[in-house]
Parts: C-alpha cells; structure tokens; sequence
C-alpha cells in the first residue's frame, strides 16, 4: 500500500493534519503564532545543517526548533521585547539557512522542497516518522489536557491546584518544535503556521468548548489535507499551498455562513 | 492546627523588593484579611503561598496534602478559547452535574452551565471562580480582591456568600481587600500590609493601632480608617457626622 506515491502523500497529509490541528487549538489560545513562525522559518537553518552533515532531516529542525525556543527565553530574560526577538529568529535562521544551503553543491534544488514542502516525495520512512510525530502530540495532549489548559486559562490557578505550569509550558513548546519538524516536508517552513492557525480558527466559530475545538480543528485539518492533495493533482499546483487554500476555504465559508444566519 | 504558614518571606519582583521579612499563619476555619494600600504587596503574598512565586529569601509550610481554593483578581479568557460554565466548573478534576449544581448553588448562583464564561457579568463571573474553588473541596479558600469591580451591594452581597460557604463548610478563609468596613467585621484576624506586616490582630486591635491610622489615615483625609470607627473614638475637632 505504502508503494503508491499518492497513498504515502495522503497518509503523510493526514498525520500532519491530526498533529498541528490538536496542537493549533493552543497556539492560537496562547497567542503563539508568531512564535511557530519563528520556529518554523529557523528550521530552514535545521535543513541545512542535515545537508551538511548527512544527517536526517527530522533531527536538524527539531534541533534548531528547541534552540529558537531556548534563544527566545534568553533574550525576552534580558529584556528584549517578544515580538521583535521573534522577527530577528525568524527572519535570522531563514537567511542563514538559505545561505548556508546555496554554499552547498548540487544542494539548491533541495531548498525549494523545504520551503514549500514536498510532500508527493516522502518515503516510507518519512510516513512513519510523521505518523509518530503526530501520535506523540496527541498522546501527550490527551494525558496532560487538563494541565495545558488550565495553564492556559491561568498559570496561577493552576500552581493553587497543584500543576506546574512551567513545566507545561516547556511541554507545549517542544511539542511546537516536534509539529515543525513533521510538517517540514509536507508543506513546507513557509506554511506551517498555517496549518497550525487556520483549522484551529474555523474551529472556534462552530464549537462551544476546548475539547470540541480540537477535535472539529483536526477533522478540518484533515479535510483540507484531503481535498487539497486532490485538487493539487487535478489543478497541477504544489500540494502544500494548495491544502491551506482549501482550508483558508473552509474558515471562510464558516465565517459567511455564520454572518448569513445572525444577519 | 496550622494549615499553612509563611516564615520571614522576601519576596522579589524583578530587582524590585515587594515584601520583607512576612511571617503568617493559618489555622482550621479561621478568617484573615490583608489590608494595605494598593502596591503593598498583598497579592504578592497570596501568590507566593500558592507557590507562583518564588521567595528570595524564607519559606512556606503547607500541611502536606493541602488543597487550597483560590479566586484571582481577576481572569482574563481570551476570546479564542471557547468555554462553557459547565466545562470550567470541571478544569481541575471532572465533577459530577449535581456537584457542579451544588457549587453554583453555593456560590449564589442560578443554572447557567451552558452559558459561554466570556457571556457572563462581572459579579457573576467571580462566583464562578467562586464555584469552582469550592469544588477542589478546599480546605483553604485564598480570596484576592475578589469584589474587585462589582459595586457595593455586589460586593456585600459576595462577602455574605463567603461568610455562608465558611459555615458551611468550614474551610479556612486567607482574603485580601481593600473594603476595610465589610471585611473587618467577618474576620477573625487582620494582618495589614505595606511591604511588611504593620500590624496584626482581631479586628478591633487593628483598628486601634497607630501604624493602622497611619496607613489609612494619611491621604484619604481619615475616611478609610473613620468609616467603622467613627463612634469609637473622640474627636478633637467638632462636626457632625451625615447619613
């Protein structure tokens, strides 16, 4: 089954989908967005280190990934501002990696598929990878919900009823470093904020509490995963983008039918 | 037997230090209000025995097992994040409907389990946070300014709810307000605050000491500290009192 390209696409689409929209529900509470960014666009500087030295792919961008979060601590504990620090990781680690890549042999072409994912490519290998990836998130999500969440709601209610929101806090992001090191290949650094953001958000209009919100954010997630590997094959578009169009679709016929049924 | 205490805490934010040299204690189904002008560092206290704050210097006991009920200031939902009354009710642990009844009950408030948190009132609000510290079963309740931003009857009519929850269930009850007269009459200890204990002791001790009359005597003209106390003491000037 796994010899078809497409089924491994699919199957690769899919996971990713299930991971980053269970994770994207608290990325999107936590206002993190920008810092999935960071981390995302930085893993670029992850994929060149892995060309360089021959190693996979997945340990270079989980590696530059714990790094951003370690180096954004660092510096907002000096006082940098938050949003600022952020852009100089991102944008830092983008045009180093790219840089660093264009040194490299015969390595140029590679870049692109990083960028913007490469996900009619994935080995057999690559599909278990992400299948772990994402059934690692969702385990960790499900044993520690009630801890992130009340994390989330108030870090002070939840050191009064005995959780350790710091340390949920460091769970939350290496849980955002493993999310970009699965989503690299599919759709690519650029995107992955999408995927996290946009199936999160169409969730929130149709659901009335957390847990709803994750499970309607996966099953958008996994529509427009789906049905943009289809329309990518019929349209000849790049898969990856194409999937954050349709799930970019999905968020906004939710919202017009939402405006319809109140107007 | 003591609950909870606090030895010689100093307690940093940033460089800045917010507390010296605090000691306090709390026994079984005592009430204690802090007071102290804003800034003084009460809510620094109550986050420091929760243990969001780290002591530079001094430590906090808790009897081992000690579940404590707490209700912020103030919680701010982000708009993102949908939740029911009924679902924040279970954050900590999943309870049953009729114990979740109980609790908003107990709170002084109707059923609005399936209303969104972001919907509600501002005095509704806190019972909530009120309903849902009293089902960790607490045997400290930690009230911060909890009428914060209610009116008066609002507010009155919150602390006769807590004084009702006390009798009810007994717990121990650690508040910090800045409502001196509704709050001293419930209490069996105060202990006033500016960035040091300035005084502590029933209510009636309190009210008489200087540092007390100090602390709220200068700059509010002595309204604060004549408004229980205005029968209590002898004037050295001649008015007299309205209303």
């Amino acid at each position: 089954m796994l010899d078809d390209f497409l089924v491994r696409a699919a199957l690769a689409s899919v996971g990713t989908a299930v991971g980053a929209g269970a994770l994207g529900c608290f990325v999107v509470w936590r206002r993190m967005a920008y810092f999935g960014d960071a981390m995302a666009h930085a893993a670029i500087l992850g994929v060149a280190i892995s060309l360089g030295f021959s190693l996979s792919i997945y340990i270079g961008v989980s590696v530059i990934a714990v790094a951003v979060a370690l180096l954004f601590l660092g510096l907002t504990g000096r006082g940098h501002s938050a949003d600022a620090t952020l852009g100089v990781i991102a944008h830092g680690g983008l045009a180093l990696g790219i840089v660093a890549v264009a040194m490299m042999p015969g390595q140029r072409l590679s870049l692109e598929s990083y960028l913007f994912g490469s996900v009619l490519t994935v080995s057999p290998t690559d599909v278990m990878v992400i299948w772990a990836g994402a059934a690692g998130i969702v385990t960790v999500l499900w044993y520690r919900w009630a801890a992130l969440l009340m994390t989330t709601l108030s870090p002070d209610l939840a050191h009064a009823s005995g959780f350790h929101p710091r340390r949920e806090e460091l769970v939350l992001t290496l849980l955002l470093a493993l999310v970009v090191a699965v989503a690299i290949k599919v759709v690519g650094a650029l995107l992955i904020t999408a995927l996290l953001i946009v199936p999160a958000s169409a969730a929130r209009m149709l659901v009335r509490t957390p847990e709803a919100m994750a499970v309607v954010s996966v099953v958008i997630g996994c529509v427009a995963a789906l049905v943009g590997l289809r329309m990518a094959m019929t349209f000849d578009t790049p898969v990856g983008p194409t999937m954050v169009c349709v799930a970019v679709g999905c968020f906004a016929c939710i919202t017009l039918l939402r405006g319809m049924r109140r107007a | 037997m003591t609950l909870l205490s606090a030895q010689n805490l100093t307690v940093h934010l940033g460089q800045v230090p917010v507390l010296e040299n605090v000691s306090l204690h709390l026994s079984e189904g005592e009430i204690v209000t802090i007071v102290g002008p804003n800034g003084s560092g009460k809510s620094t206290l109550l986050r420091t025995l929760i243990g969001a704050l780290v002591p530079e210097k001094g430590r906090v006991t808790r009897v081992p097992g000690l579940r404590i009920g707490y209700v912020p200031q103030r919680l701010h939902i982000d708009a993102s994040l949908p939740i029911t009354v009924r679902r924040f009710l279970d954050l900590t642990h999943r309870v049953s409907d009729a114990d979740a009844q109980d609790a908003l009950q107990a709170a002084g408030l109707g059923s609005l389990d399936k209303q969104q948190m972001a919907t509600l009132s501002g005095g509704q609000f806190q019972r909530v946070l009120l309903a849902r510290a009293l089902l960790e079963k607490p045997h400290v309740l930690m009230l911060d300014e909890p009428t914060q931003g209610l009116d008066q009857p609002g507010s009155a009519s919150f602390y006769r709810q807590i004084e009702a929850v006390r009798q009810d269930i007994g717990c121990a009850i650690l508040m910090v307000s800045h409502e001196l007269h509704v709050v001293m009459s419930a209490s069996d200890r105060v202990i006033c605050l500016n960035g040091h204990i300035c005084c502590e002791g029933t209510p009636d001790v309190v009210s008489a000491a200087p540092a007390y009359r100090e602390l709220f005597g200068t700059g509010t003209g002595g309204a604060l500290a004549l408004y229980r106390h205005d029968h209590d003491h002898a004037h050295d000037h001649d008015h007299t009192h309205e209303g």
